[in-house]
């Protein structure tokens, strides 16, 4: 926690350092241009890595009856075992993250005298889950308008139904307050329930901590240290036409939050955060649980790749690999070692 | 690669999406700053002629709208009409006294900036626009 909450203020004080230093066109131009590359190249490239692993079994979960016979009632959707079932699970797993829905929280208890574990069901992760992600969705397409000119009409009714309370000037946004409230559930999970606090690592208070600093030092620029937004908007369709335009005299509150949103970019392929590509390619999610009907091959297995010859490490080589170690460990071996 | 009748077409929809502004704008022309029809005649304020806006340029573009639910606050719930500025001119707290009564263009000022950064004041609900520069 203290490394992640370091490396963010680390970023805060670079980003703010840049445009006092007068590096605004490294910070302003040059890093946003670089971490989108970066983003979007390492993106696909991992999407092209988990594509490349064989997935050895069919491992969906499922949380219902499979298809067998015909008297047993089987759970279309709990259990899929069509493409177009799959598809609506996955559908929904995307939109309303139906796994999470499921979440359950075991506890100790006492039931009649005798200590038990219930499992209750616990829906709070779920809902404020949905409530960041959807608070950062709307978030992300309000931004377009920097990034589209003439700015499309769609936008501009995502705006007005953002602001739909026409609270103060300008306008305030339900969705900023929302993906505070996500992120400030997320964050305090972690930091109020030993269990959790226990298992988190840098890399999830990281995440953590980047993304309340980019939402904390947007929502500041919007309310608080206001900047020039038209001038923001041509350095941004600078960035989008790729004919830069030199963002000297915008606040550095712009150059912070640039700084992080760069960071965020360049640190998201290679995160937990790349979940958002991962939920699609998750095979106990997309595949069909048809064992029953359909032969799953591990593609890994050298009659599946149809070569006779192939080359696969027998359980006598295994052994000549690990056979001092086995014996070691008091398991059983065909050959003993020599002495 | 496994799947890839899946894995393809899903990142091509994944760099799309996310490279779509460079995609809109590659075939429009060159992104043009906004032009903006700035007042030409002095105004006269509490008997003095005046041209300048109410703070500096740079204040105003960021915070002009902060400026205005102020002064509306102030002059509605405290009725305080009257706002000094930071160099000591007094103005009234008004949008069509004081604001309009220089950017009379409306269109080529408010609107044209606004529009360009897909901002829809609802003032112009009930506040009177000016009609232009007649
Ligand atoms: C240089 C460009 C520019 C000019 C000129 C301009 N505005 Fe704005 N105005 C903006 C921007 C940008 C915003 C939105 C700020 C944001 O979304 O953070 C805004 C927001 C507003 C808002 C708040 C809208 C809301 O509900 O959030 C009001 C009211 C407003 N302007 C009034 C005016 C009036 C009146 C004029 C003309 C006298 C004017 N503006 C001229 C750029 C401009
Ligand atoms: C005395 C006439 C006058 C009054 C009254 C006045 N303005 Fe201005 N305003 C100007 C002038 C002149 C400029 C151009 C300043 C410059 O370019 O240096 C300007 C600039 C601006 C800008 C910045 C435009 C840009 O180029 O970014 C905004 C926004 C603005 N005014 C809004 C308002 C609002 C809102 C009010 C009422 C609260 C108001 N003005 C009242 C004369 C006036
Ligand atoms: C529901 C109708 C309505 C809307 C929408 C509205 N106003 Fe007003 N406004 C009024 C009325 C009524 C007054 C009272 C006029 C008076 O007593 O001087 C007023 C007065 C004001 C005043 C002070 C007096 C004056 O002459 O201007 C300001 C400043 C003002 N409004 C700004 C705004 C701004 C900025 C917006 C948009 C963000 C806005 N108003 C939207 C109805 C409205």
């Amino acid at each position: 926690m203290t490394i992640a909450f370091a490396a963010t203020l680390l970023i805060l004080f670079v980003g703010w350092a840049g445009s006092a230093l007068g590096l605004q066109y490294l910070f302003g131009v040059i890093l946003p241009l670089v971490a989108g590359a970066v983003f979007i190249i390492g993106f696909v490239w991992k999407l092209v890595r988990w594509a490349k692993s064989p997935v050895p079994f069919a491992i969906p979960t499922v949380a219902g009856q499979q298809r067998s016979l015909d008297w047993i009632k089987p759970s279309r959707l709990e259990c899929p075992w069509t493409t177009p079932a799959v598809l609506v699970r996955m559908l929904l797993e995307v939109f309303a993250f139906r796994s999470l829905f499921r979440n359950t929280r075991a506890e100790r208890t006492v039931i009649d005298g005798t200590p038990r574990v219930t499992y209750f069901s616990n829906k709070w992760l779920w809902l404020f889950a949905l409530l960041f992600h959807y608070g950062m969705l709307v978030i992300i397409i309000r931004h377009a308008r920097f990034f589209l000119d003439p700015v499309p009409a769609c936008i501009a009714v995502v705006e007005f139904v953002d602001g739909v309370f026409q609270i103060g000037a300008p306008r305030f946004y339900l969705t900023d307050a929302f993906i505070l409230a996500g992120l400030a559930f997320l964050l305090l999970r972690r930091v109020v329930s030993e269990r959790l606090r226990y298992i988190s690592l840098p890399a999830d208070w990281f995440a953590l901590f980047l993304l309340i600093a980019i939402a904390v030092s947007g929502i500041l620029m919007r309310y608080v240290c206001k900047v020039d937004i038209n001038q923001v908007k041509e350095v941004i369709m600078g960035l989008a036409t790729l004919h830069p335009v030199s963002p000297t005299g915008i606040g550095s509150i712009f150059f912070i939050h640039v700084t992080f949103v760069s960071v965020l970019l360049i640190y998201f392929p290679f995160s937990k955060l790349m979940h958002m590509g991962g939920v699609f390619m998750s095979p106990t999610r997309n595949m069909k649980c048809n064992t029953r009907q359909e032969r799953h091959v591990n593609p890994w297995n050298p009659w599946a790749i149809d070569d006779p010859q192939a080359n696969y490490h027998k359980y006598a080589e295994y052994e000549d690999d690990y056979r001092d170690a086995m014996v070691e460990a008091g398991l059983p071996v065909d050959k003993q070692p020599e002495a | 690669m496994y799947n890839a009748k899946f894995v393809i077409p899903g990142a091509i929809i994944f760099v799309g999406l996310f490279t779509a502004p460079f995609w809109t704008n590659v075939f429009s022309a060159k992104h043009e700053a906004v032009k903006l029809e700035l007042p030409q005649k002095p105004v006269t304020f509490f008997g003095e002629e005046r041209t300048q806006c109410i703070e500096p340029r740079e204040w105003m573009a960021a915070n002009h709208m902060e400026m205005l639910i102020e002064w509306r606050d102030k002059a509605l719930r405290e009725n305080k009409r009257i706002y000094v500025a930071t160099d000591g001119r007094k103005w009234e707290t008004s949008l069509q006294n004081t604001c309009m009564a220089c950017h009379t263009n409306k269109a080529e000022f408010c609107d044209k900036c606004h529009t360009a950064n897909s901002v829809s004041p609802y003032c112009w609900d009930c506040h009177v626009e000016p009609q232009g520069n007649k």
